[in-house]
């Protein structure tokens, strides 16, 4: 892991109406690693990941990758900077099959690049025997793994990921989080949401986390699997 | 049998009309979850649009360039008209509740529908015989030239848009903002230049429908919009709104059963068994026709 910082996050705040979601968090994620943010039910992960990509506009701070502020840049534009999202509850086109979706996965590409979905098959072989199924009747699991190949099309430098455990079967989870970790070995950084800490902590390099709306702890993972904050709250310790 | 074959005729006729405008109040529905409301009023607007061309540009000449230049003048003007629609009376509303935008609709239709009357008057005005009155008799069926242009030049629309929007990557981005428009935006999507195509798009084409309501039935009014939009309304729904090839064929379903009814019962209650019709429909498949993807959507 080289030290050069790709993405930061500093001071943001973002607030929906009269409720504030962030109250200044920041971050920082090197090339190449992989960093996690954990957090309970409402914590302000997915707003966190909403506002990186834009969906959602900050209130104040700045979120710099490789010298640009994305606050100051529109939502379709952010994926052609490098940085794609799989969101929360995966979002995938129901009405579309797996091959269409993978096509609009690359949609800022202009060109299909066929290198990149074969790599995405090869990542999760159920998609290539379901290519001309419609993307809502696969299982959640499958459509986990559609809604992260769609990211990868992209070619992203960096990839968001909320919450990919959200609703599956562990045996999946496992088989996810398996991938996630070759998609990192292959030079993608990855900022990981996750509830699942254990699972999560496991994979990452090192990790936030996020209550309501601040950064409570932070650290490397074996820091953060060593705390006690974190075995009393996450890992169902004295529960 | 000549009953049946003449009102087949009529009724693919009408019923390409109301395709044609039908796919304006369903395409935009399908990405904006918006009916607007406004539309009819601009089919209408256009029937005067193309008068006024006819007669103050073209030197009331009916040449096949004029006519040419005539529609694509029309559906020209309509389309910036959507755009200038879109920006004034809907996205400004887009975060507002779904009233908001209703009242607004309604209040967009008002000012064009009062636009015309202010412009061209409140009185029935005869639209251009653009086209010559040519008829085939076809042992007891009559068929006219508006007829079958209105029919063909309404297919090779319709099929025109029907393969851009599933093979052309901007077809795509509508397909997949009319699905998701955050997650559209995810993919890089440019989800307010698919709107603003979206009325462009849906405008034209409901301002050619206009011009073939003017060539078809002669007499065109200020608040006709009221009509003809209301009945390609019922046949979006029909189809089931949202859905594209469903707005294609609502309409040509709506204009057969009207040319029938017309042909076996009356014209006079075309209305009451178009309601009929609407209602029996919606019992049975409540998201119209073609409706089911629209359902998953939501
Ligand atoms: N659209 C919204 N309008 C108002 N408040 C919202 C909205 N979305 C989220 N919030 C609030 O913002 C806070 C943070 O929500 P967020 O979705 O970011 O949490 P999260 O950490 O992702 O939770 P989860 O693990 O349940 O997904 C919560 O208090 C939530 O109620
Ligand atoms: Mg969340």
């Amino acid at each position: 892991m080289s030290n050069d910082v790709l993405f930061e996050i500093k001071d943001l705040e973002v607030s929906y109406g009269s409720i504030t979601a962030l109250k200044g968090i920041s971050l920082k994620v090197h090339k190449g690693e992989i960093v996690t943010i954990l957090g309970a039910n409402g914590a302000g992960k997915t707003t966190t990941m909403r506002t990186i990509s834009q969906l959602l506009k900050a209130k104040s701070g700045s979120i710099m990758f490789k010298g640009q502020d994305l606050t100051k840049i529109a939502a379709h534009k952010i994926v052609k900077l490098g940085i794609s999202h799989s969101p929360e509850g995966r979002r995938v086109f129901g009405i579309l099959t797996v091959e269409e979706n993978l096509m609009l996965g690359a949609f800022s590409q202009r060109k299909l690049d066929r290198e990149v979905r074969s790599w995405v098959y090869e990542l999760f072989p159920r998609l290539k025997e379901r290519r001309k199924q419609l993307a809502g009747t696969l299982s959640g699991g499958e459509q986990q793994m559609l809604a992260i190949g769609r990211a990868l099309m992209s070619k992203p430098e960096m990839l968001l990921l909320d919450e990919p455990s959200l609703g599956i079967a562990p045996i999946l989870v496992k088989a996810i989080f398996k991938q996630i970790k070759e998609i990192a070995q292959s030079g993608v950084t990855v900022l990981l949401v996750e509830q699942n800490a254990k699972a999560a902590l496991k994979l990452a390099d090192r990790g936030y986390v996020l209550d309501v709306g601040k950064i409570a702890l932070s650290g490397t993972s074996e820091e953060l699997l060593a705390s006690e904050k974190i075995q009393e709250a996450y890992l169902g310790k004295k529960h | 049998m000549d009953i049946f074959l003449q009102q087949l005729a009529n009724g693919l006729t009408i019923g390409s009309m109301y395709a044609l405008v039908a796919l304006g109040y369903t395409m935009v529905y399908g990405v904006m979850r918006l009916i607007n409301f406004a539309h009819g009023d601009m089919v209408a607007a256009s029937a005067f649009v193309g008068l006024t061309i006819y007669t103050q540009v073209m030197g009331e000449s009916a040449s096949l360039g004029a006519v040419v230049l005539i529609f694509l003048l029309s559906a020209g003007s309509m389309a910036v008209v959507g755009i200038i629609l879109e920006r004034v009376a809907y996205r400004p509303l887009r975060e507002a509740p779904r009233l908001s935008a209703v009242v607004s609709a309604l209040g967009a239709s008002l000012v064009i529908q009062n636009g015309i009357m202010l412009i061209w008057g409140p009185r029935m005005r005869i639209f251009p015989e653009l086209v010559p009155q040519v008829y085939w008799d076809l042992g007891g069926v009559v068929i006219s030239l508006i007829q079958v242009i209105i029919l063909l030049l309404s297919l090779v629309l319709m099929i025109t848009l029907y393969l851009f929007v599933e093979k052309t990557r901007m077809g795509a981005a509508i397909r997949a903002s009319s699905i998701d428009q955050d997650a559209a935006r995810l993919m890089g999507i440019n989800v307010n230049s698919v709107i603003a195509l979206i009325f462009i798009i849906g405008s034209s084409l409901g301002a050619i429908g206009g011009l073939f309501i003017g060539l078809y039935y002669r007499g065109i009014t200020f608040n006709m919009g009221w009509q003809y939009g209301l009945y390609a309304f019922i046949a979006a729904i029909i189809g089931g709104i949202g859905n594209i090839p469903g707005a294609m064929l609502g309409g040509m379903l709506l204009g057969l059963f009207n040319a029938f009814i017309a042909g076996y019962v009356s014209s006079t209650w075309s209305d009451a068994f178009t309601f009929i019709l609407l209602i029996l429909i919606l019992i049975v498949r409540p998201t119209g026709i073609l409706g089911e993807r629209v359902a998953e959507k939501v």
